[in-house]
């Protein structure tokens, strides 16, 4: 027999060379870490300036806010309002990649369904959660549903748009041979349309998870007891400005750490659809 | 396990070509082809770029439906694609990225619902045959090209087709890689007994592959000028008098259709030829 080329990717790579990539590694991630503690203190530093130049009836300083999350934390408001709020976030959003995904894939594949199904989602897609609010209450009450279908509302478009995108994309040589070792419509659809579009669903649940927290706000302006947005719309009403500062920080400090979940988890169980984030 | 192949179940089938002529709308890619592929045979299928050999093989496999005339294999009418009729396509991209070496092999008999242990089974045989078995737990994207494109053939044959389609299968490698794949090509047909119909450009791939060669017009409305037996002994050596003889003898055959090819693609003129 004739030789069978070389692999591309050697794991005989010599030890002292592995070693010395495996620092680089974690020099490289140190350095990171380095840059992100100065912006972050720059940042801080910049704000500590604001307030001071506009005094605390506008801007609560550093101090005053960390004082009042502490105040939140201690009497339990913080963790409710971030539970209340992550759990209306997960239902609404995980419905929106649920419902999304298929009819994206259906779109996608089936013509017919993508004619009948477009007008709508070229219509919702612009008008804004925030403006579906009224609706939302009168319908569905003053309960968690008006809350998670808003959510969801926000997740489901940009979920369905993104998985069509993979759809289109799929090279049609992966189909044609798909179709000749033969597998059926439905196989295909499992076993090729799906993991191949695996890349720009994560995506579109990366861009679903921003709209989600853009929106929970809005969601909990009307009648929530608990809720990161239920915090900064009732503080206003005291006019704790420092309360306020509490509720966006831990907003945004919340998207982060779900955003870096979603990356970490997707790249590592997503790995071998290609998945790179 | 061995490698040996059971010939019995990889038939080869006759293909029958009857007048088949393709349309795209108003361009008229392929004009009244008959050909008859016998069972077993190594059929090559030659001519320059864009000559619609490719849009032949592709009827040829389902893909794409014959305006006129019809196409059948053993006596059975192609109407669409069919696991009987496998393929075997230029780019590696028709692999599934996701699936390791051996279960892209599998995908076939796994879609026909074969059991596990049947269809890692045929999997290691054929990846044996292709010389890929230490590979099978590799994906795709860390095999160079000319694996890959192993990985293709193989999994084509682990479906036991009757007939092997490949287009251009060799054209994106490298000349040294081409040339090993071209000897593999050779030893894989003759150890696994199907017919092939293989598509190429490359006089020197179809003088080692084939048995006989089919020269095709230049298009639009491309036919099949000559047909070549190649009665050499196998595996074959392109520098023997007689590959050299048939080489230039098809080089002039083929050469006038380059010239009418380029010159319908306006990067010619008639005095270029001469």
């Amino acid at each position: 027999m004739t030789s069978v080329g070389t692999v591309a990717s050697k794991d005989s790579t010599t030890a002292p060379r592995a070693r010395r990539r495996r620092s680089d590694a974690l020099s490289g991630r140190l350095r990171t870490v380095g840059m992100y503690m100065l912006s972050i203190a720059i940042g801080v530093g910049v704000w500590q300036l604001v307030a001071m130049r506009y005094g605390s009836a506008l801007v609560a300083s550093p101090a005053q806010t960390l004082v009042a999350a502490k105040d939140l934390a201690a009497d339990g408001t913080l963790l409710n309002s971030v539970i209340a709020s992550s759990r209306r976030i997960l239902i609404g959003w995980g419905l929106g990649l649920v419902v999304g995904v298929p009819i994206g894939l259906l779109m996608g594949r089936l013509t017919v369904i993508r004619q009948l199904l477009d007008p709508y989602i070229e219509f919702f897609r612009f008008i804004p959660p925030v403006a579906f609010v009224t609706l939302a209450v009168v319908w569905l009450g003053i309960g968690e549903a008006s809350k998670v279908v808003l959510i969801f509302y926000t997740s489901v478009f940009i979920v369905t748009l993104n998985t069509i995108a993979g759809v289109l994309s799929i090279n049609e040589s992966k189909l044609r041979a798909a179709t000749s070792l033969g597998a059926s419509r439905w196989q295909i659809l499992r076993f090729i349309v799906l993991p191949a579009t695996v890349p720009h669903i994560v995506t579109g649940a990366r861009l679903a998870m921003g709209n989600s927290f853009l929106t929970i706000v809005s969601a909990e302006i009307v009648a929530a007891q608990v809720g990161l947005g239920a915090l900064i719309w009732t503080s206003r009403n005291y006019g704790r400005i420092d309360w306020v500062f509490v509720g966006i920080i831990t907003l945004g400090i919340l998207g982060f750490v779900f955003d870096r979940i979603l990356r970490v988890v997707a790249s590592r169980v997503l790995r071998r659809y290609g998945v790179k984030l | 396990m061995t490698t040996e192949i059971d010939r019995e179940s990889a038939r080869g089938a006759t293909t029958t070509i009857d007048g088949v002529g393709i349309r795209f709308g108003s361009y008229h890619a392929v004009d009244a082809i008959s050909l008859d592929i016998e069972a077993g045979e190594f059929l090559c299928l030659l001519g320059p770029s864009g000559c619609g050999k490719s849009t032949l093989l592709s009827a040829l496999a389902g893909f794409t439906p014959a305006t006129v005339g019809a196409i059948s294999v053993d006596d059975e009418p192609v109407a669409g694609p069919s696991p009987e009729r496998g393929m075997v396509f230029q780019n590696s991209d028709a692999l599934f990225d996701w699936l390791t070496v051996r279960q892209n092999v599998a995908f076939g008999p796994r879609m026909r619902g074969q059991s596990r242990k049947a269809q890692a089974a045929l999997a290691d045989e054929y990846l044996g045959l292709v010389g890929l078995r230490k590979f099978a737990d590799k994906f795709p994207d860390q095999l160079s090209g000319g694996m890959r494109q192993r990985v293709q053939i193989a999994r084509v044959l682990a479906n036991r087709p009757r007939i092997v389609l490949m287009d251009e299968p060799f054209g994106a490698l490298d000349a040294q890689t081409r040339q090993v794949m071209q000897q593999e090509m050779d030893r894989i047909w003759r150890e696994s007994g199907c017919t092939v119909v293989f598509v190429t450009h490359d006089i020197g791939e179809a003088i080692i592959l084939a048995d006989r060669i089919a020269v095709m017009t230049a298009g639009p409305a491309a036919s099949i000028k000559n047909i070549y037996s190649v009665d050499l002994p196998r595996p074959r050596d392109e520098t023997s008098p007689e590959a050299i003889a048939l080489h230039q003898k098809l080089r002039q055959d083929i050469g006038h259709e380059v010239r009418t090819a380029l010159r319908e693609q306006g990067l010619a003129t008639e005095e270029d030829g001469r």
